[in-house]
């Protein structure tokens, strides 16, 4: 459904996402997880069409984010980070607002508002002037405009923020019904939720994506398994398996990036292999282009993370 | 053609909520009628809404930007403007529809100065020619003025900025034809031909040249289209 190719993105000098690459499937609900200033909002600003990547390339349905911007803002519903509504609009006159602009017919619209305000529990709230919403009940507005229009994706920046936990609680429920229909991306820095939501976590920081997985394989990470990331001259097909057969190995993936042969390689904690694979590698008369850990800086970040929550 | 009327319709309907609207209409009322009566009230009164005219071009230089500031700086401050573009409208649509709707609230002012002919028509025997001419020019006028102030609006989030800086801009183009000197060469006649005065003199006196509506026509498309522009690289920054 979506496809991110060596997106880099730098506002003025300042580089904000460098070379993030990674699709999302029909149906997916994709995680992006990461500290503050990590490069979420920077990333879902380019997917939603708002501002174009400096390099790289983004496609939502096969359109491509610039040059079919307009295809694209037609199957996405945004909550941006900052939930910016026109606070002098009552609910369901800026909801109807937004319905005519999404290109919706006004019997559609009507019909669609008595369903998102059901769906979003705002029915006491309808006539209400947004600026004398609470922050939650904001956030709630924000998640009805992102719906309104059954949107194929719809991108939530930090949709649980700033909002009290009973809400925090209805809210991911909220989303998680939702992912049962569409494909969903939404951004976080706290780890529970994104288990809890998603089916697939991007880690990104500094701009980078440092690690993506199954939130179940993330866990695995957090209670100590170290990464090994080598890149081999040699086919991959017969690659693979001799890496599983190292000893004290868990798990190897291969991540082939533009022509290199990427793997990625999952051990306990505590051990070096880097002898042994390094030696298997060589023995079978292929080269060994690199190796580097990559588990210890995943770690610095959990550390980052909000990985519990006080409630 | 539906979000250039949904996009209208929501500024026209907050224009008219909105305290700062009421204060400008206010203020355009009160200067125009005092422009008005000193006409009236000159030893040899000629019932003509001549000093009127000047009076509301000269007032409109910053209550037309007063009207249009608000439209696209504070949707950049708020933010709201993330949700707009990301919205499948075209960047036109959106100018068009802002622009349309301060313009609606202009003439919506000028509708309540249409008492002044009216009383000229009831005491006296004007000639209704320079008033009808007039009035247009006027509006052509008003709908230039906004233009500027809309594409000022596009440029930043700060609508102080925006109100001053097409205020400046309306009070070069208005005043330009001074700067020449009623000298000679291509270089006056240029800067004569861009001064807003110079072609509203003759809507004053009663004569409907084309060359003046296109010319302010042009203007006013011409900062349209900047204004388009301008949020289009919105997009780029
Ligand atoms: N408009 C901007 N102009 C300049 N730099 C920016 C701008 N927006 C973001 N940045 C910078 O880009 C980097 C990535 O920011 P981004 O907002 O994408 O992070 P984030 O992951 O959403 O963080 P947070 O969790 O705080 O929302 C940061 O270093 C930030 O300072
Ligand atoms: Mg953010």
């Amino acid at each position: 459904m979506i496809q991110v190719r060596g997106l880099t993105h730098y506002y003025g000098p300042h580089l904000a996402v460098q070379d993030v690459s990674f699709g999302v499937k029909k149906g997916e609900v994709l995680g992006f997880l990461g500290p503050n200033g990590a490069g979420k909002t920077t990333t879902m600003r380019i997917i939603t069409g708002f501002m174009p990547p400096t390099r790289g390339q983004v496609t939502l349905a096969d359109f491509d984010v610039v040059e079919q911007s307009l295809e694209v803002r037609r199957r996405v519903g945004y909550l941006p980070e900052t939930v910016p509504l026109y606070t002098e609009m009552p609910v369901t006159g800026y909801l109807k607002y937004m319905g005519t602009l999404r290109g919706m017919k006004s019997k559609q619209i009507k019909n669609r508002i008595r369903d998102v305000i059901d769906i979003c529990q705002l029915g006491d709230y309808h006539k209400t002037i947004i600026g004398k919403l609470s922050k939650g009940f904001r956030q709630r507005v924000g998640i009805a405009q992102a719906i309104l229009h059954e949107p194929e994706v719809l991108v939530l920046d930090e949709p649980t923020i700033g909002i009290d936990p009973i809400q925090v609680v209805e809210t991911r429920k909220l989303i998680q019904d939702l992912g049962k229909q569409q494909t969903v991306v939404l951004s976080s820095h706290i780890l529970p939720e994104v288990s809890m939501i998603c089916s697939r976590v991007l880690i990104i920081h500094q701009g980078r994506i440092v690690a993506e997985d199954t939130p179940q394989n993330l866990a695995l990470s957090l209670q100590g398994v170290e990464q090994l990331q080598v890149e081999v001259g040699g086919p991959p097909a017969e690659v693979l398996p001799v890496l599983r057969r190292v000893p004290g190995v868990n798990e190897v993936t291969h991540r082939p990036q533009q022509n290199r042969e990427l793997y990625t390689i999952r051990f306990q904690r505590g051990k070096d292999l880097r002898d042994e694979i390094s030696r298997s590698i060589v023995s079978n008369g292929w080269s060994l282009l690199s190796l580097q850990a990559v588990g210890m800086s995943l770690e610095d970040i959990f550390l980052r993370l909000t990985t519990h929550e006080e409630l | 053609m539906r979000t250039v009327q949904a996009v209208a319709w929501k500024e026209i309907q907050i224009y008219f909520s909105n305290p700062m609207a009421y204060i400008v209409a206010l203020i355009f009322l009160a200067v125009t009628g005092f422009f008005f009566v000193v006409d009236l009230t000159d030893p040899f009164p000629e019932a003509s809404l001549s000093n009127f005219f000047f009076g509301a071009t000269i007032v409109l230089i910053l209550l037309a930007p007063a009207l249009t500031m608000r439209l696209l700086a504070e949707e950049q401050k708020l933010g709201t403007i993330e949700l707009l573009l990301t919205s499948p409208v075209r960047d036109w649509e959106v100018i068009v529809g802002k622009y349309l709707s301060s313009l609606v609230f202009l003439l919506a002012m000028i509708g309540l100065t249409f008492y002044y002919p009216l009383l000229l028509w009831v005491f006296g025997r004007p000639d209704p020619g320079p008033i009808y001419s007039g009035y247009l020019g006027l509006v052509l006028y008003s709908a230039a003025a906004l233009s500027i102030g809309i594409l000022t609006s596009t440029l930043t989030s700060n609508q102080i900025i925006a109100f001053v800086v097409a205020s400046g801009i309306l009070l070069l183009m208005y005043f330009a034809t001074l700067g020449t000197g009623g000298g000679e060469g291509i270089w006056s006649t240029l800067v004569t031909e861009i001064g807003m005065r110079s072609h509203f003199d003759d809507f004053e006196r009663g004569v409907i040249d084309t060359k003046h509506i296109v010319y302010f026509l042009s203007v006013t498309a011409f900062f349209l289209f900047l204004s388009i522009r301008a949020l289009e690289s919105r997009r780029w920054r």
